[in-house]
């Protein structure tokens, strides 16, 4: 678990996932774009081919021109803006396969070119937050006193939902906050702006992106240090005392039954 | 195969060793053992007490697993307190661990990550500690479910029994003060969940909370004063109880199980010298090593995780350790009851489960004993153990309280068990609140009807032997199973207990017309005691052995017929066979 989560957190990922944000908001250009002697779609061709994208995949639920579907539960889109539509989808929770209580996180099918198309055609419905740059959210070069204080506002701000260390909480109704251990820094970002589902948005006003940066910062080297032992799932004392009962009078009782077994040899 | 040794009989009672006359040995023996042995008499209580019997079944060492466990509770309690600072005071800490660099603190937080990080094997210290303090509870919980089940609280154990009592609560005690000391989120939120406790209490709560508190919570005293409470008060009193729980162990000496050869005025068991004493020690050695492997491997109570307390902050999957999961889960579950008469708010909701089932809980352990001796009227001495299945009235009454636990400390993980698999909050909730009264009573008719099968098993493996799997034709093209008697000594496991008849109702008047005083028998109480013998399978009397013996003259394999060596029952050499 440890390991694999701190292989995620390597530094190569964070470059990966910079050259994949830059690819995103920058440069459907170069891919969409085989020919040199085909120009470059303009921001209104993209948004055109965003509301294609949008009738096909999105429209069932949302409606049309994005006004939502009361029948399927499906908000208004107007105004939540292009990080709304980039977080739902790059995480998989958009599409929606069916209406239920929570849309599952799954692996996401989309391009990111398709993907920034539906953001830009939604983000034209009306104004939101807009999908953050690198330099927003990229967590690198931060003080540990700064990086202790994104600790406090995690655990001030978050944990209530998502536990102490991000291992993920219940909610009320059969919703969850999930656990935050394969979150990238994009997503919190993102998360903490648009508020997905039953969380609240934590608008730039409330905790600046100075602060998120801090905050994703912890979350990383939060994860990405030892634990002393097992961790047991990081869920605090039911864990802790499941395994007291079943390892240590488990096993005690074990040795007991051997102990008084064992014959004594005259 | 070791000989069990049998410790005969010796009237309890103020039997002091002999007075020793300075023998010829002992003179000679001039030495320090002499010396001593002149004023105290150590070598004939050294004679006697090492040659006290302990029976040998696994059951038996839940209590030694407690004790074991105390003992590095105490060992690790102390290296901790070397470091440890119980004060509230505020500083910015400066330690070694990174990700609280420059975070304002209690001393006492600041302290224990300093031991954790800082202090050499600090961490595994804290984790051996903190894991001893689980295991203490559980092996104390465990080890008295094992002396309800097998009736071991009966006369003359009461005293033990409500000693029992007294450390599991104060255990309780104990551990929650030392979960508050480091002045983590959980530690806080703990206190927190307590403080509303108190306040819970009708009329006084408020000032009680200020009593306890020192002002209003959190305040600046709370952790100095459960740092007394940890380290000297009740550890004080533990040891004092646990001294006198021994002390009567001692005394009254080891109960055991039924089988051939054990009887009400002896105890079948090994010796304590030489091999109880090696496998008692092996023992405290393994209970040791087990405690130290899971402090080195598995993490546990990782404070630097939770940060410091702060009461704007409150984490998903705060709960307290397991042993106040029950109360935790009970006020997890109750609905919203307050009411509000005058200028006072009596908040049922958190009184009930927290005040109320705590006290309902140790009252009825408490009382159990004496409820149970009322009911049966039974007021002999028990020196052997019951089987589970010959009570089971009791045995199903146990189960049922198991199951309320259970369902109340499952309640107290509400959020685990919603996210681990994958289950609704809410459902759960309204689950739990039927399961807590309909669970305990499918409990209690579920255990009784199993006992009473085996009772029946056992009566028909009395009667008729063991089924032997053989199907037999007979000349007449019938088929019937061949059964394998049974051993004399199996026989006689299956029959020792006694049955009590039920209380009748005395009459008011005896025979002359007078009004009797002195003690009566109740109409309640008969019928309690009716209740209580109601339904059991009575054993089979020797008449009704015999006539088994004879029922079918052309099954010759089926009568119930000394085992070949076995020979006199109470010759206590074989053990019975049914371990
Ligand atoms: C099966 C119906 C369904 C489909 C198809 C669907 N959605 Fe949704 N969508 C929903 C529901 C229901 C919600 C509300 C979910 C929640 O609150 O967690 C939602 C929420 C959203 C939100 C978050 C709104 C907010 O207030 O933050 C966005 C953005 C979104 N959808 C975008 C899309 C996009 C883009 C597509 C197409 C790729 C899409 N959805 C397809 C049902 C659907
Ligand atoms: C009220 C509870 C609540 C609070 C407080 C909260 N969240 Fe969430 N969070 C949720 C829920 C619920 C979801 C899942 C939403 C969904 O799937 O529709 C979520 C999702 C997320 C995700 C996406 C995870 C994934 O698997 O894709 C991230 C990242 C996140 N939250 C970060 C944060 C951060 C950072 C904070 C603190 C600033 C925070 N959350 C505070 C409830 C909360
Ligand atoms: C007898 C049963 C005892 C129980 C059930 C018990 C339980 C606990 C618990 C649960 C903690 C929190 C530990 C942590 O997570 O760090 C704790 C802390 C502590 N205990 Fe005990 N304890 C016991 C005996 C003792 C004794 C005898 C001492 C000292 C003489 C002691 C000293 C301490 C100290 C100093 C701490 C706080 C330090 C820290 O957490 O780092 N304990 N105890």
């Amino acid at each position: 678990m440890r390991s694999l989560t701190s292989r995620r957190h390597h530094k190569a990922a964070r470059l990966l996932l910079v050259a994949v944000a830059l690819l995103v908001t920058g440069g459907i250009y170069a891919v969409v774009s085989p020919a040199a002697s085909v120009a470059a779609p303009t921001p209104e061709e993209t948004i055109a081919r965003g509301k294609e994208l949008f009738a096909v995949s999105c429209a069932s639920c949302h409606g049309l021109n994005g006004e939502g579907l009361a029948s399927q539960g499906a908000p208004s889109l107007v105004g939540v803006g292009a990080a709304a539509v980039d977080f739902q989808m790059r995480t998989g929770r958009m599409p929606m396969a069916n209406p239920l209580v929570q849309a599952p996180g799954k692996t996401n099918p989309f391009t990111p070119e398709e993907i920034a198309a539906i953001s830009l055609y939604v983000a034209s419905l009306g104004d939101g937050p807009a999908i953050p740059d690198p330099d927003q959210y990229d967590p690198s070069g931060l003080s540990p006193e700064e990086v202790a204080v994104g600790g406090d506002l995690f655990r001030t701000n978050c944990s209530a939902c998502h536990n102490f260390q991000g291992s993920g909480g219940a909610l009320p109704n059969g919703k969850v906050a999930p656990p935050l251990l394969d979150a990238e820094p994009i997503d919190i970002h993102e998360a903490m702006r648009t508020g997905p589902g039953e969380m609240p948005v934590f608008a730039d006003q409330a905790i600046p992106d100075k602060d998120v940066k801090a905050m994703i910062a912890y979350l990383d080297q939060v994860h990405a240090e030892p634990s002393a032992g097992l961790s047991l799932g990081g869920l605090g004392p039911v864990s802790e005392g499941f395994w007291a009962w079943v390892v240590g009078i488990g096993g005690l009782v074990l040795f007991a039954m051997w102990i008084t077994k064992k014959a004594a040899r005259r | 195969m070791a000989k069990p040794t049998t410790v005969d009989p010796e009237v309890p009672q103020g039997q002091r060793p002999q007075r020793a006359e300075p023998s010829v040995a002992a003179t000679a023996a001039a030495g320090s053992v002499g010396w001593v042995d002149d004023r105290v008499p150590v070598s004939s209580i050294a004679r006697k007490g090492l040659r006290k019997a302990f029976p040998d079944h696994w059951s038996f060492l839940l209590g030694e697993i407690a004790l074991y466990t105390f003992i590095i509770l105490l060992l690790t309690g102390v290296f901790l307190t070397i470091w440890f600072k119980p004060s509230m005071a505020e500083v910015e800490y400066e330690g070694s661990y990174a990700l609280m660099r420059g975070i304002p603190m209690s001393e006492a937080f600041a302290s224990t990550l300093s031991i954790s990080f800082d202090v050499r094997g600090g961490l595994l210290i804290r984790q051996i500690h903190h894991w001893a303090a689980m295991l203490f509870v559980a092996a104390m919980t465990a080890h008295m479910l094992r002396v309800f089940f097998t009736g071991a609280f009966r006369k003359p154990r009461e005293l033990n029994w409500l000693i029992g009592v007294g450390l599991l609560s104060i255990g309780l005690v104990e551990g929650f003060a030392g979960y508050s000391l480091p002045d983590d989120l959980l530690s806080g939120t703990g206190l927190r969940f307590v403080d509303g406790l108190v306040r819970s209490i009708p009329i006084i709560g408020t000032w009680a909370e200020f009593f306890v508190f020192g002002g209003e919570f959190p305040g600046e005293l709370v952790i100095p004063r459960l740092y007394m409470v940890h380290i000297l008060l009740v550890p004080g009193i533990l040891l004092a109880l646990v001294s006198a729980h021994m002390a009567l162990l001692v005394y009254h000496k080891h109960t055991h199980f039924p089988g051939p050869g054990r009887k009400q005025t002896n105890v079948v068991g090994q010796a304590l010298f030489p091999v109880y004493m090696a496998k008692a020690g092996g023992f405290f050695f393994i209970v040791f090593g087990v405690t130290i492997l899971m402090g080195a491997l598995m993490q546990i109570n990782p404070v630097w995780l939770y940060g410091p307390y702060n009461p704007a902050q409150v984490t998903a999957g705060s709960q307290p350790d397991w042993y106040m999961g029950f109360v935790e889960g009970a006020i997890r579950i109750i609905p919203n009851w307050e009411t509000h008469i005058l200028s006072t708010t009596w908040s049922w909701n958190i009184f009930l489960p927290g005040v109320g089932l705590m006290g309902l809980l140790f009252t009825g352990l408490a009382l159990y004993p004496f409820i149970e001796a009322w009911i049966t009227g039974d007021k002999a001495e028990h020196h052997i153990l019951d089987r589970p299945r010959n009570a089971p009235n009791r045995t199903a009454l146990g189960v049922a309280g198991m199951t309320a636990y259970g369902l109340f400390w499952l309640s107290g993980g509400n959020d685990i068990l919603a996210t681990q698999f994958g289950l609704s909050l809410n459902a759960i909730t309204v689950f739990m609140r039927v399961a807590v009264f309909v669970g305990p009573v499918i409990a209690f008719i579920v255990t009784k009807r199993i006992c009473l099968s085996l009772q029946r098993r056992d009566r028909e493996r009395v009667l008729h032997g063991s089924s032997s799997g053989i199907l037999v034709r007979r000349p007449d093209g019938g088929y019937t199973e061949a059964h394998a008697p049974i051993t004399q000594a199996e026989a006689f496991t299956l029959t020792q207990h006694t049955e009590l008849p039920a209380l009748e109702v005395s009459e008011t008047t005896d025979q002359h017309g007078v009004k009797r005083t002195g003690k009566r028998t109740s109409r309640l109480r008969a019928r309690l005691s009716r209740w209580y013998a109601h339904g059991r399978v009575p054993k089979p009397t020797a008449q009704e052995i015999a006539d088994a013996g004879h029922h079918g003259e052309d099954e010759a394999d089926h009568a119930v017929e000394p085992a070949a060596g076995t020979g006199e029952l109470t010759s206590s050499g074989e053990p019975a066979s049914t371990h």
